[in-house]
C-alpha cells in the first residue's frame, strides 16, 4: 500500500486524538447554547471559559477575557484590520507587509476602495520587514500596523520586538498574524508588545472553522461581526462550541508539545532540508538565512515547476506545497517569494514541506529518497535543464 | 486540486515522445520561465513531402502543459506541414479529453509550439510576434494583440476571463482588460458580418 507522507501542516493539522475526545461531548450530549438561562447550557459556558483560559495562557494574555473566539484566521485578521479602523474613524491610513498571508495581504485592495491608504513594507532577501521604513511610514493618521509573526510560506519570523517598540514608540496599535508562529515557537503578546494577535485552530491541530484574536485590553476595537452579545459584544454569533472546546484543548496540547516542536520537530526538518540540498543539484533554500519556524522549510529546484513537483509527489504519497503559480489558481507565482526577490523561475518551482508533532524520522527518510529521483525525471522533460 | 482527466494524468505520469529529434528540421519554442511554461518541438521533416517523419518536445511547466506537448506530439506525427497546422488548440484539450479552462493556455500554447516550428522551417517570422507586426499588450505575460485576436477568433471567446483563461492575457497586473475587451469586441463584429455575408 502507498504510504501517506503528509508534510503539509502549515496548510492544516491533523486533529489530535485528545482534541477529538474533548470536543466529542459538545457535539453530542452538551449541545445547550451557552447564552441560554437554564442549567443545561451550564457545560457548554463552562467549557468555553475553560477553552479562553487555555488560549490566553498559550499566548501570554493577562486576562482571558482579551481573547475573543472566531471562525477562523481569516477572520480575525479581517477583524483585526476592520475593527480597529472602525474605531478610529479620523484614521485612514494603514501598513502591511509585502509578504503577508492573503488574509491581510489581499485587505489592501480593500482598503483602497474604502478610501484608506496602505503602504506596504518591504521586505529584504530574507523576508524580513524594512524598520525603518516602517518607522518612516507611521503617520497622524495611522489607524494600525499589521506585519506577520512568521511567514507561512517559508517559516520567516518577524522581528516583532522591535516592530512593536516602533509602533510604540509612534503611538499606534500593532495587530501580528501569528497563525504559523502559535505552537511552533514561544509567543506571548505582552513580551512582544502587540495589541492584536491572531491564531487558528486548524493549524494547531484542531478542526478548520475555529480561530481567536487576542484584543489587549484598552485597544481601540469595534466589532466586525455585529448582532448579539456574544464575546462581550465583541463578536456577535452563536459560538462553535465545539471547535471552541477544541482549540481550548489544541492550545493547550501545543503549550505541552513545544519543547518537542523546538527540538525533535526542528532536527527533522534541518535533516530534511540538508539531505535534500545535498542529494539534488541546483536546489536553493528560501530565507535559510533567517530565523525560522523549526517546521518549515521552503526549497526551489531550478529548471522544473512546481505543481508538476506537486503532482509526482502525491503519486508517491507525499503531500507538500507549492509557490508556483500553477497550483495557485492564479497566474502568477507566490507574492512573498517574489518580495524576497527570489528570480521568478525560482518562485515557479518552489516546494514548502511543513512538519508537525506527528512526522517521524522514517517520513523524512521516505521523502529523501523519493524526491532526487522525481526532480530528475521532471528535469529530462525541461528544456532548460543541463544534460 | 485541478480536476485534470485521467487522460492529462497519463500523458504527465508518462508522457509519449519525450525529448528533442537529433539534428531537427524544425524547432518550435515559445513561452518563457517568467511566465512560468516554455514547450520546446522539434521536428524531423522529410525533404519532398514535407511529411513529419519524428516530433518531441520537452516542457517545463505543470501537467497540462507536459501532456498538452505529448499528445501534440502524437496527433502531429505522420502528417504532412499542412495537414498538422489544421490541428487546433481545441484538438489538444479534446485529445486529453478536456483541460480545465483555467488551463486551456496549455493547449493554445501547444498550437503555439506546432505554428513556431512550421515557421521555423518555412523560415517565416514567429506566428503572432511582433516582427510579423504584432504588438504586445500583455506586458506581463507578452502576448501580442495578433495572437490574441487568432485565439479569439478560432475558439469564439466572448470575455475577458476566456482570453486570460486562453492566453494567459490580463492575468496579472490587469491594466491591459480594456485593450483586450476591444480585441473582442473588434473580432466578434467581424465574425458576426462574415456570417451574414
Amino acid at each position: 500500500m502507498k504510504p501517506l507522507i503528509y508534510a503539509d501542516n502549515n496548510a492544516t493539522t491533523r486533529v489530535a486524538p485528545e482534541v477529538v475526545h474533548e470536543m466529542l461531548p459538545f457535539c453530542t450530549e452538551q449541545y445547550g447554547n451557552p447564552s441560554s438561562m437554564y442549567a443545561f447550557a451550564q457545560a457548554p459556558a463552562k467549557a468555553m471559559d475553560t477553552a479562553r483560559e487555555r488560549v490566553a495562557a498559550l499566548v501570554g494574555a493577562e486576562r482571558p477575557d482579551e481573547i475573543i473566539f472566531t471562525s477562523c484566521g481569516t477572520e480575525s485578521d479581517n477583524a483585526a484590520v476592520f475593527g480597529t479602523l472602525a474605531a478610529l474613524p479620523d484614521k485612514k491610513h494603514v501598513v502591511l507587509s509585502s509578504v503577508e498571508h492573503p488574509a491581510v495581504y489581499n485587505l489592501a485592495e480593500t482598503l483602497q476602495h474604502r478610501g484608506c491608504r496602505t503602504t506596504m513594507l518591504r521586505v529584504d532577501s530574507q523576508g524580513i520587514v524594512d524598520l525603518d521604513q516602517l518607522a518612516n511610514s507611521i503617520w497622524d493618521d495611522t489607524a494600525l500596523v499589521s506585519v506577520m509573526w512568521a511567514n507561512n510560506e517559508t517559516g520567516v519570523v518577524s522581528p516583532v520586538k522591535e516592530i512593536a517598540a516602533i509602533c510604540r514608540a509612534k503611538g499606534v496599535a500593532f495587530h501580528t498574524d501569528a497563525v504559523q508562529a502559535v505552537g511552533k515557537l514561544p509567543v506571548n503578546v505582552r513580551e512582544a508588545g502587540a495589541q492584536l494577535l491572531s491564531l487558528s485552530g486548524h493549524k494547531i491541530h484542531a478542526p478548520k472553522g475555529v480561530g481567536a484574536l487576542y484584543i489587549k485590553r484598552g485597544t481601540r476595537f469595534r466589532p466586525f461581526f455585529v448582532g448579539g452579545h456574544q464575546e462581550h459584544g465583541r463578536r456577535a454569533g452563536t459560538e462553535n462550541v465545539p471547535g471552541i472546546v477544541a482549540l481550548g484543548k489544541a492550545c493547550e496540547l501545543a503549550a505541552a508539545y513545544l519543547q518537542d516542536e523546538v527540538t525533535r520537530v526542528r532536527a527533522l526538518r534541518d535533516r530534511l532540508e540538508r539531505e535534500i540540498l545535498a542529494r539534488v543539484p541546483d536546489s536553493f533554500l528560501n530565507g535559510g538565512g533567517a530565523d525560522r519556524t523549526p517546521n518549515t522549510t521552503s526549497i526551489s529546484f531550478e529548471y522544473i515547476e512546481g505543481e508538476a513537483i506537486l503532482l509526482y509527489m502525491s503519486d508517491a504519497g507525499i503531500c507538500a506545497s507549492s509557490g508556483s503559480a500553477c497550483t495557485s489558481g492564479s497566474l502568477e507565482p507566490s507574492h512573498v517569494l517574489r518580495a524576497m526577490g527570489v528570480p521568478i523561475e525560482l518562485a515557479h518551482s518552489a516546494v514548502r514541506f511543513s512538519l508537525s508533532r506527528y512526522n517521524t524520522d522514517a517520513d523524512v527518510d521516505y521523502i529523501i529518497d523519493k524526491l532526487p529521483p522525481i526532480i530528475a525525471r521532471l528535469r529530462e522533460m525541461s528544456p532548460f535543464a543541463p544534460k | 486540486m485541478w480536476d485534470y482527466t485521467d487522460k492529462v494524468m497519463e500523458y504527465f505520469r508518462n508522457p509519449k515522445n519525450l525529448g528533442d529529434v537529433d539534428n531537427p528540421d524544425a524547432v518550435g519554442e515559445v513561452g518563457s520561465m517568467a511566465c512560468g511554461d516554455v514547450m520546446r518541438l522539434t521536428l524531423k521533416v522529410e525533404k519532398g513531402t514535407d511529411r513529419i517523419l519524428d516530433a518531441r518536445f520537452k516542457t517545463f511547466g505543470c501537467a497540462s502543459a507536459i501532456a498538452s506537448a505529448s499528445i501534440l506530439t502524437e496527433l502531429i506525427k505522420g502528417k504532412t506541414l499542412d495537414e498538422a497546422a489544421q490541428v487546433s488548440n481545441d484538438d489538444i484539450a479534446r485529445a486529453l479529453g478536456g483541460l480545465p479552462s483555467a488551463k486551456m493556455h496549455c493547449s493554445v500554447m501547444g498550437h503555439d509550439a506546432l505554428m513556431a516550428a512550421i515557421a521555423n522551417y518555412r523560415h517565416a517570422p514567429q506566428p503572432d510576434s511582433e516582427e510579423e507586426g504584432g504588438k504586445i499588450v500583455c506586458r506581463c505575460f507578452a502576448v501580442t494583440d495578433k495572437h490574441i485576436e487568432r485565439v479569439v477568433r478560432e475558439n469564439n471567446l466572448a470575455t475577458i476571463e476566456d482570453v486570460t483563461n486562453f492566453t494567459k492575457a490580463g492575468g496579472a497586473c490587469g491594466s491591459c482588460h480594456t485593450q483586450i475587451q476591444d480585441i473582442i469586441d473588434r473580432v466578434r463584429r467581424e465574425l458576426a458580418a462574415e456570417k451574414k455575408t
